[in-house]
């Protein structure tokens, strides 16, 4: 059920090509009139403190490696389950299904191992 | 393969029917909003407010085109593009009928992930380039929660696709001509509807927003078209969420009596609607709650879930 990609790049051409134009009319048709307080950092009000760019927590960056790990390891499962029916259907069926649960027992022990750690909570 | 004239109208017609369908939700949640909670709703541009969005898009294309000097420039004008080209670009793999639907991938489930993926781009960016503090936070949750529920999103589905044997979505479709994938994954149907929620950041997942705690979170130093295309993007991504659920669960096309392309459109209209529902109805959870949910019951379900259907394959199967 090969078909040509000519129409997906047709439809990222005209995606892109109307997000520009949006975009360009926007800044064509807009006034431009910059006044001191439209220039501050929006802080519903107040006298803008500080630099946005600072140190932030931890966690955010946990919650980024936790992601890496797990979903590298559902990836593994994206082949496996289209093919899972042609396998049960060639009669190796059991063992395919005995080598993903050892896989995705692992994958929970892992889990397990994350939560027991604290890893998932939020303080 | 179809011959090109053919292929750009399919390109035309969903592209247009969807950026008209995304300013009619426009209209579409603020009056049902409103209904729910007993007020009226835009009702004065046009017959009985139809016209709210064209006005809504004229006032937002005469806004000023504004980037504060103290944001970082290239990036701040691309983000809002990004949701709005990868949303789009999505639609390209849903098949509304036999007939109708942009391109017909052996990866189409592959591709919607991916471009789910590059979208999650979207929101971050736009809240580090904006240099506000309450932008960098709205990207810092938007950057957690897309993470963590785009995990168990691709494993949600992975349940219909061991029962499919593929990831094309007309052969999902096909698969469902008997039993539509809702009664036998409703776990799956679940997950995937919370992930879609959380990956769109709608209401109850709004976490990056949150215009109670954040004012508006990524997209809080944004204005005229630029914030609309925000707006377009979650919008379409609602549609695009809504559509999927009825080609992977509820038979895409299949139904008695009707044509198949208004039961697609039914299908997808009753899950619009359920999602302003739940806008309407219930309160936002905390971040960590949220974050909690995601990692403690949604990824086990899952997985669970994906061996529990597997084992059935096979028992069935033998």
């Amino acid at each position: 059920m090969n078909e040509s990609y000519v129409s997906l790049l047709v439809l990222a051409a005209v995606a892109l090509g109307l997000g520009t134009v949006i975009l360009m009319l926007n800044g064509l048709l807009g006034p431009s009139k910059p006044t001191a307080s439209k220039l501050d950092t929006f802080e519903t009000g107040n006298e803008p403190e500080g630099d946005a760019r600072q140190r932030f927590s931890i966690r955010f960056y946990l919650v980024a490696i936790l992601f890496i790990l797990f979903d590298i390891e559902v990836v593994f499962l994206f082949p496996w389950a289209v093919l899972f029916k042609d396998y049960v259907a060639a009669g190796l069926g059991t063992f395919m299904f005995v080598e993903m649960a050892v896989f995705v027992g692992i994958l929970a022990i892992g889990l397990a191992y994350v939560w027991r750690k604290g890893a998932l909570e939020w303080d | 393969m179809r011959p090109l004239s053919l292929q750009l109208v399919s390109v035309v017609t969903v592209l247009v029917g969807v950026l008209t369908l995304a300013a009619g939700l426009i209209w579409l949640e603020r009056r049902l909003l409103a209904f729910w909670q007993e007020r009226l709703g835009p009702n004065r541009v046009g017959p009985a407010g139809l016209l709210q969005p064209v006005a809504d898009a004229i006032k937002l294309l005469a806004k000023e085109d504004w980037v504060p000097p103290f944001a970082d420039r290239p990036v701040f004008v691309i983000a809002p593009a990004i949701v709005f080209v990868t949303v789009l670009m999505s639609f390209a793999v849903v098949p509304i009928t036999p007939g109708i639907g942009v391109v017909d991938l052996d990866v189409g489930l592959l591709f919607f992930l991916a471009m789910t993926g590059l979208g999650a781009y979207s929101a971050v960016l736009a809240g580090w380039a904006s240099g506000s503090k309450y932008a960098l936070l709205g990207g810092l949750r938007a950057a957690a929660q897309l993470l963590s529920y785009e995990v168990f999103m691709g494993l949600s589905l992975m349940g219909v696709v061991v029962m499919a044997g593929s990831f094309n979505l007309r052969d999902i479709v096909d698969a469902q001509r008997d039993l539509w994938f809702i009664v036998p994954q409703f776990a799956g149907f679940v997950v995937f509807m919370v992930a879609g929620l959380a990956e769109t950041h709608r209401l109850p997942f709004d976490m990056p927003e949150a215009e109670a705690e954040l004012v508006a979170g990524f997209h809080a130093e944004y204005s005229g078209m630029k914030f609309g295309m925000f707006f377009v993007g979650e919008y379409a991504g609602i549609i695009l969420i809504s559509s999927l659920i009825t080609v992977l669960f509820l038979g895409g096309w299949h139904g008695p009596w009707l044509p198949g392309w208004l039961w697609f459109f039914l299908k997808t209209m009753l899950f619009i609607c359920f999602f302003i529902l739940l806008r309407a109805s219930l309160a936002r959870p905390r971040n960590d709650q949220l974050m909690a949910y995601g990692w403690k019951v949604m990824l086990p379900v899952a997985l669970l879930n994906l061996m529990v259907t597997a084992a059935v394959v096979l028992a069935v199967g033998d």
